[in-house]
């Protein structure tokens, strides 16, 4: 090896380093900090307890907007798997007049109308439909919200699925919803699996939506809660805050090594908030 | 709220070929037109009212001056274009502009994108435990929770006990009041990077290895062969990527976790803005006249990635 050549190897590597710890070093702070013993902001390695994960099971909200947070993911996650679905598939199988522009408004919606840019009317739609501080409104604006690509991931996987099971079964005698009940729900899971893991790692993450449609504490998710805990006056309880942050995100995380083992996780219908 | 973020490339071909000809095979559970209408309107009722009816409503209410509480709240009148007239004029609206085109070109269309781009060329021939690690890593940053990372951030950056400053050895920097905009966008880099790592990831696969392997005989130097290339050949990735990234990075309220836009809105970003006029302060129409321009802003990139997609996919 010249000289040259194992200067490049170095730089190489020194480069590589450089990139790992500027990714890697507000991590290791989650990762070290609830089981700290006297938790602080910097990171260093523990004194190991799990005394602030006892701390976050007294604490009277925390655990609570974890529920709260399974709550709203499940209850979008129903409303926009289901009815995506049966959209995806009618629109996928049927000429509907006007399908083609449908999808393209669609698709340009989504993108256009999101909750930052139309914080404003949503806030005032909910305010005037009197769902102000309550679920059921956040649920209904994030599946509008979701409702569109959902359409389109499915979509796309339908698309690409092929008819013939459809034509046999019809052929044998079976009506519409027992095929789509027998034959095509089995067929497409797979795409609606993915459009669900899609839906809850949106819903569990969304911090903005919950922070202006919600009031009480009792029923915000853990997003906004764990805000509330760090922006408080007083000093911060940085022992419950590690520990409620690492189990508010080991459900995602969980997901993500799922789906990227299932499926693997090079953009085939794409995961993004 | 969301996108379908296919890469072009990924998608199957459109099947316009087999729709026109065969309809007899279109619909082949039998749905009939009627059912199949059925299924498709409870979900275009719900985008209806709770997307598209907000959209259009901010064109409304950005011409009233309607308030959450007092004597406008019961009485909104119409006040014409005042709205935009006084955004126009008020510092605090151009201050906020200002630092979001600063925000969007700092963190989405250099930082992310040329650290997206970086990772994927370096990791071309690195050992796969290297790669498979900093690719995990990139990776995490985008899965977390924004709440979380927000706070992984502040405490970082903390001024007393924060990583960075023992780092550095600057004790005592209280970074988020010093440079709050340069704050945010390391962050949001931080945050974002794996878009564009899968993007370019995808498009390098797509460079034939030929080309690449007889650059590099005819001795073509490193910065060579990106130029001549591979550039031309992920050129479209990179115009769809720059484009989405910077549409997400313009709708991103994450600065409003870490900096609340402060100290003195020097890093009030209009998603700041909007919320702490319209939301905190009551200021619902003047809010919404603002919403509407993000509207407008959020239109233009989306139009271009649409465009970009079309050309794509003949």
């Amino acid at each position: 090896m010249t000289a040259g050549q194992w200067l490049r190897r170095v730089g190489f590597y020194v480069l590589i380093v450089l990139i790992a710890a500027f990714l890697a070093l507000p991590v290791l702070w989650l990762v070290f900090a609830p089981f700290d013993r006297t938790p602080t902001l910097a990171t260093s390695l523990p004194s190991w307890t799990l005394h602030n994960f006892a701390t976050l099971a007294q604490n009277p909200y925390a655990l609570r907007s974890l529920g709260n947070s399974v709550l709203l993911a499940a209850a979008t996650m129903v409303l926009v798997t289901g009815l995506g679905a049966v959209a995806a598939y009618a629109l996928s199988r049927v000429r509907i007049p006007g399908r083609d522009g449908l999808l393209y408004g669609l698709l340009l919606l989504s993108s256009i109308v999101t909750g930052t840019a139309a914080m404003v009317p949503i806030f005032l739609l909910i305010f005037q439909l009197n769902l102000i501080d309550s679920q059921l409104g956040v649920v209904l604006v994030l599946s509008g919200g979701l409702l569109p690509a959902a359409i389109f991931i499915m979509k796309d996987f339908m698309d690409t699925t092929p008819r013939s099971y459809e034509e046999s079964a019809r052929v044998f005698g079976a009506g519409p919803l027992r095929i789509l009940r027998d034959v095509v729900v089995p067929v497409v899971r797979p795409g609606i699996a993915t459009c669900a893991v899609w839906t809850v790692v949106n819903v569990w993450g969304n911090f903005l939506t919950p922070f202006i449609l919600l009031r009480s504490p009792e029923k915000s998710p853990a997003a906004v809660v764990l805000y509330t805990f760090y922006t408080e006056g007083g000093q911060p309880n940085l022992g419950l805050i590690s520990a409620f942050s690492l189990l508010y995100s080991v459900p995602v995380v969980a997901m993500y090594l799922f789906v990227n083992r299932r499926y693997g996780f090079r953009f085939h219908g794409g995961i993004k908030r | 709220m969301a996108l379908a973020t296919s890469p072009p490339t990924d998608r199957k071909p459109a099947r316009a070929g087999a729709d026109a000809g065969d309809s007899a095979h279109d619909d082949a559970a039998g749905l009939g037109r009627v059912r199949a209408s059925a299924f498709v309107v409870p979900a275009l009722a719900l985008v209806a009212v709770f997307l598209v009816f907000p959209a259009l409503w901010t064109v409304y209410l950005g011409l009233t001056n309607f308030r959450l509480t007092g004597i406008a709240a019961a009485h909104p009148r119409v006040v014409g274009l005042d709205n935009y007239a006084n955004a126009l004029g008020d510092p605090d609206f151009r201050n906020a502009l200002w630092l979001t085109l600063l925000y969007v070109l700092g963190s989405a269309v250099i930082g992310q994108s040329v650290l997206g781009f970086v990772v994927v060329w370096l990791m071309r021939d690195a050992p796969r435990a290297v790669r498979t690690t900093l690719e995990t890593l990139v990776m995490l940053a985008w899965i977390l929770p924004s709440s979380v990372v927000s706070f992984l951030w502040i405490a970082m950056l903390d001024r007393d006990a924060g990583t960075l400053n023992a780092l550095l050895h600057t004790p005592g920097v209280a970074w988020l009041i010093t440079h709050p905009l340069l704050s945010i966008i390391v962050f949001n880099t931080w945050r974002g990077t794996a878009f564009s790592m899968l993007l370019y990831s995808a498009a390098l696969d797509g460079v034939p290895p030929t080309q690449l392997e007889s650059a590099r005989m005819a001795g073509a130097s490193g910065w060579q062969q990106l130029r001549d290339v591979v550039f031309p050949h992920i050129r479209g990735h990179l115009l769809t990527n720059l484009l989405l990234i910077s549409l997400w990075t313009f709708n991103d309220f994450a600065p409003y976790l870490i900096t609340a836009g402060g100290p003195n809105g020097a890093s009030e970003t209009l998603p700041v803005f909007v919320y702490q006029t319209a939301i905190s302060d009551g200021r619902l129409g003047f809010g919404s006249a603002i919403s509407l321009l993000m509207l407008l802003i959020n239109l233009v990139l989306a139009v271009g990635y649409l465009r970009l997609l079309r050309e794509r996919r003949p």
